[in-house]
């Protein structure tokens, strides 16, 4: 089934229990993003209540998973979904806890904000996590598009988008690694970045895992722990 | 171990003039008579082609084709009026009732041509046994429920033969336990359920091959059903079962193939987990997520 239409059920009540998962997990997302941006520029401009600021609205994002798991057992519960809207209700399950770890990782984030903050800037890797953090931001961006608009080829792109990301990790690692040989006394500091870098690879991570649920959600296929190109085949498209 | 493969073999060899293709699921293919999915098996139990089934000048069931294959259970599901139940009567000529009911195509049990019309359908409906929605015992003991069947078709010569049937099947219903002190009450006398079970063991008495069962469940109250469905489960080790369901949830539990069925139109067959989680024709999506009924 191509297309996911989550109305026009005979059951309004459950109507709307779907479209509320459909526009609370989309809210979550949104804050997750906004914690995310948020952590990347309490880093970059030394922004102490910045970084205490999503230190501390992660409670709300883990408030939303808690929420949004509960409605998902509701709607198994009492309506026992099949086909399109099971698969609606299980990958709902399955993003939240990709976007609450995100929120995690934001978190993580701000808290090495305020470690440099503490223990002054890190002379290297400011321009690594602004290039890092606005490729991760974008896939945050399409991640929760390609749910709203239950777009697959999003998805793919999103996936694709994660492969460049790791690549970009590795040659800022390497390049932080060199600059840490050169300077033993920055360690600790550049180490505070290279946490930092991790956690936005880890973000990319769990966003590809969101549009693997979307691809399921849409086409009910199993894109788990596969390469872009097997995911491509299986979706039927061609390799570009 | 035939039975636990039956049902996964004859899924697994697909006939190739079976189309599984997503791209043809759409409604208009649908209404030239093609129906998406798995419906054809190799070497199946019961083989039907081409079916139409008229009640006088109405036309109830269009160019049906399904392969139910040994040992497999089918579920037919639909809303109300799809020509489910009336497919599923045509299986042991139970319509053959109807006076105005007229049956063409070709359905086949094994080799045997089911509307022959030099068949004796008794024999017949020893082979493809029924069960009914409303469970219907004989105003009898419950022994002699269960007797009844080996004995008209004179299955047994001694008195100790029978008394095993009996028991064999008793058991095999899952009743055993529960009447085993009190054969000789009415089995009238039971509880919903019970009757229930009691009638699947009279129609498991002369060993059909085939076991059709029409909404079994539907009069009966939760346990009682989860009972049956168990037994569905056990049973299809050594019958091949064609069940009509209300409950999609049941369809769900019992089955290894789903036939959904659309104003007397076969729409799509498929393993049933495909069909619940991801059908191929977008009616089936409709009818099984509840957006029409």
């Amino acid at each position: 089934m191509d297309k996911l239409s989550i109305g026009q059920h005979i059951s309004g009540q459950f109507n709307a229990d779907l479209e509320a998962l459909k526009t609370e997990l989309l809210e979550m997302g949104g804050l997750v993003e906004e914690q995310v941006i948020s952590a990347v520029k309490a880093i970059t401009s030394a922004d102490s209540e910045l970084a205490e600021q999503v230190i501390t609205r992660e409670e709300e994002v883990d408030n939303f998973e808690v929420k949004l798991d509960e409605q998902c057992t509701l709607v198994l519960a009492r309506r026992q979904p099949a086909a399109g809207d099971l698969r609606m209700v299980l990958a709902v399950a399955k993003i939240i806890r990709d976007l609450e770890r995100m929120g995690d990782e934001a978190q993580k984030i701000a808290k090495m904000a305020l470690e440099l903050n503490e223990e002054g800037e890190a002379p290297r890797g400011y321009v690594e996590l602004r290039h890092i953090g606005s490729l991760v931001h974008q896939m945050v961006i399409n991640t929760l598009d390609c749910f709203a608009r239950f777009d697959v080829n999003l998805a793919l792109n999103v996936a694709k988008e994660d492969g460049r990301v790791d690549q970009e990790y590795k040659s800022a690692m390497r390049e932080l690694a060199t600059y840490m040989m050169e300077d033993p006394r920055s360690i600790s500091r550049v180490l505070n970045i290279v946490w930092a870098i991790r956690s936005l690879e880890r973000i990319g991570d769990h966003s590809r895992n969101i549009a693997e649920h979307v691809i399921f959600l849409v086409k009910g296929l199993d894109v788990r722990h596969v390469s872009v190109k097997e995911m491509q085949r299986k979706l039927g498209q061609e390799d570009d | 171990m035939e039975a636990t493969v039956g049902s996964a073999n004859t899924i697994g060899k697909l006939n190739s003039e079976a189309p599984v293709s997503k791209a043809t699921a759409n409604y208009k293919e649908q209404a030239a008579g093609k129906t998406v999915g798995i419906p054809f098996v190799e070497h199946p139990k019961m083989s039907m082609r081409d079916v139409q089934v008229y009640y006088g000048d109405k036309q109830a069931i269009f160019d049906v084709g399904l392969d139910i294959g040994k040992n497999e259970v089918v579920a037919m599901i639909g809303p109300s009026g799809c020509g489910k139940s009336t497919f599923l009567r045509c299986l042991n000529r139970m319509n053959d009732t109807i006076d105005i009911c007229r049956v063409e195509g070709s359905l086949k049990l094994e080799e045997l041509d089911i509307y022959d019309p030099k068949l004796d359908v008794v024999p017949l409906r020893a082979r493809v046994g029924m069960v009914f929605q409303k469970p219907n015992p004989f105003p009898k003991s419950i022994y002699d429920n269960v007797a009844y069947g080996p004995r008209i078709h004179g299955l047994v010569s001694r008195k100790s033969e029978l008394d095993e049937i009996v028991e064999t099947s008793l058991r095999r219903a899952g009743l055993w336990e529960e009447v085993k002190d009190r054969l000789l009450s009415p089995g009238t006398g039971l509880s919903g359920g019970q009757q229930q079970r009691l009638c699947i063991a009279r129609t498991i008495a002369v060993s059909p091959e085939v076991i059709l069962m029409d909404e079994p469940c539907s009069a009966l109250d939760p346990i009682a059903t989860a009972k049956i469905e168990e037994l569905i489960a056990e049973l299809s080790a050594n019958f091949t079962i064609a069940i009509v369901t209300h409950s999609m949830q049941q369809a769900a539990r019992v089955s290894d193939r789903t036939a959904y069925f659309h104003l007397g139109k076969l729409i799509e067959v498929n393993e049933t987990e495909k069909v619940f989680t991801n059908p191929d024709h977008e009616l089936t999506e409709a009818y099984i997520t509840g957006r029409f009924g």
